[in-house]
């Protein structure tokens, strides 16, 4: 992209708001309930287009009875206004957004705060069987002498294993 | 009302007032770990239904609150399975729960081969969630499998479990639950049980206490 994006037309009242810009300042929105990743580390934003002064940004929820949901749409378009531009937020609620949309960075910080990421997607849908495997890594020690305690956790991303290595219970990341 | 509004609003009732009757657990579950289990899945329904009611709110020009809280009880499309207030029986609130889900996924499968790409969407995002509830219910079930009290909850909320679903869909489901053709009583939507008004009267008790507030 051109370097000049930063000049002023002379006589505009303000600078141009640029996609760029838009995505960087997305990027320190944090997740309203895991502040350790930002929107754009869980891949929750599926496109944002510049028109003039209209920022529109497509928003997917993660899961659809995620409170965090208005509170990320409020987030972008403080955002947005604050660069300048008029929000135009719009929720797609098509099966766009998986766990594997989840950036490598985003990943690796959910692990370093305690939460082990999610295993990447199968062909087919998770079963009870791979939920009982070995493929699950403890957040802490980095073993996969793991147990699954409970498919349900604190929010609908998240469910409860046990390290039987360090022996401690750790929030697991669903696969969907 | 367009034939697709009524499908939402059929899908977005059995959703909500279902989860309203699982979050009954919340606090009471025989075990804490079903305490988180029956809330989680409660919200997961909940938001279904959210997601339903916007988009027939785009096509009824109201919006989801309004669809959800401000119709008469009379005018809910859920069904008779999903009212029932199981809440201190444990053996029925499980077999509901198993039921549900294989009836459910007979006709989420369906909407996602949609013409409608919204209606074909989102029942592919529901169906990534409900993936854990089904798993939830069919540990469950294989648990209580050999347990006199739940066979007999199974037997009795069959014909319930045959009224979520469309009669062209009901064979697909006998099928899957592995029982002998369908009974002729079904219980059908469209009547509602007693157990719906008290329901909607305490789910709505905050909403009609300041009507048009904004919240």
């Amino acid at each position: 992209m051109g370097g000049d994006d930063g000049g002023t037309a002379v006589g505009a009242g303000r600078a141009m708001v640029t996609a760029e810009a838009v995505w960087a300042a997305i990027d320190e929105i944090p997740d309203p309930e895991i502040p350790v990743v930002s929107l754009v580390d869980l891949g929750v934003i599926r496109e944002v287009e510049v028109d003039g002064e209209r920022v529109r940004i497509e928003l997917t929820p993660t899961f659809l009875g995620c409170p965090a949901l208005e509170a990320m749409r409020r987030a972008l378009e403080e955002k947005v206004a604050q660069l300048g531009g008029k929000p135009d937020v719009e929720v797609i609620r098509d099966d766009s957004w998986s766990t594997d949309c989840i950036t490598a960075a985003g990943r690796e910080k959910l692990r370093a705060a305690g939460f082990a990421p999610p295993t990447p997607r199968a062909a087919g849908p998770t079963t009870l069987v791979q939920l009982e495997s070995k493929a699950f890594r403890c957040p802490y020690c980095g073993s996969t002498e793991t147990r699954l305690e409970n498919i349900f956790g604190p929010t609908p991303c998240r469910s409860i294993r046990w390290c039987e290595s360090c022996r401690q219970p750790f929030e697991q990341f669903k696969t969907i | 009302m367009s034939e697709r509004a009524r499908l939402l609003l059929t899908l977005a009732d059995d959703e909500l007032i279902l989860g309203w009757r699982d979050s009954e657990w919340t606090g009471i579950a025989p075990t804490l770990e079903e305490d988180v289990a029956f809330s989680s899945i409660a919200q997961n329904e909940i938001g279904h239904a959210r997601a339903l009611y916007e988009l027939a709110a785009g096509d009824l020009e109201t919006d989801a609150d309004s669809l959800a809280f401000d119709r008469p009880p009379g005018e809910y499309r859920c069904a008779p399975l999903v009212e029932l207030r199981l809440v201190d029986d444990w053996a029925h609130t499980i077999a509901r729960r198993y039921l549900y889900e294989e009836a459910d996924r007979v006709r989420i499968e369906a909407l996602k081969q949609s013409d409608d790409p919204q209606l074909a969407g989102l029942a592919a995002k529901i169906d990534r969630e409900e993936v854990y509830h089904r798993m939830h219910a069919e540990l469950w079930a294989s648990r209580l499998r050999d347990e006199p009290r739940f066979a007999a909850a199974v037997e009795e909320l069959w014909p319930y479990a045959l009224g979520i679903l469309e009669p062209a869909q009901r064979a697909e489901l006998a099928r899957r639950i592995g029982r002998p053709a369908e009974p002729a009583h079904a219980h059908k939507r469209g009547a509602h049980t007693p157990e719906l008004e008290p329901l909607w009267a305490e789910m709505t008790e905050v909403r009609r206490s300041a009507p048009g507030a904004q919240w």
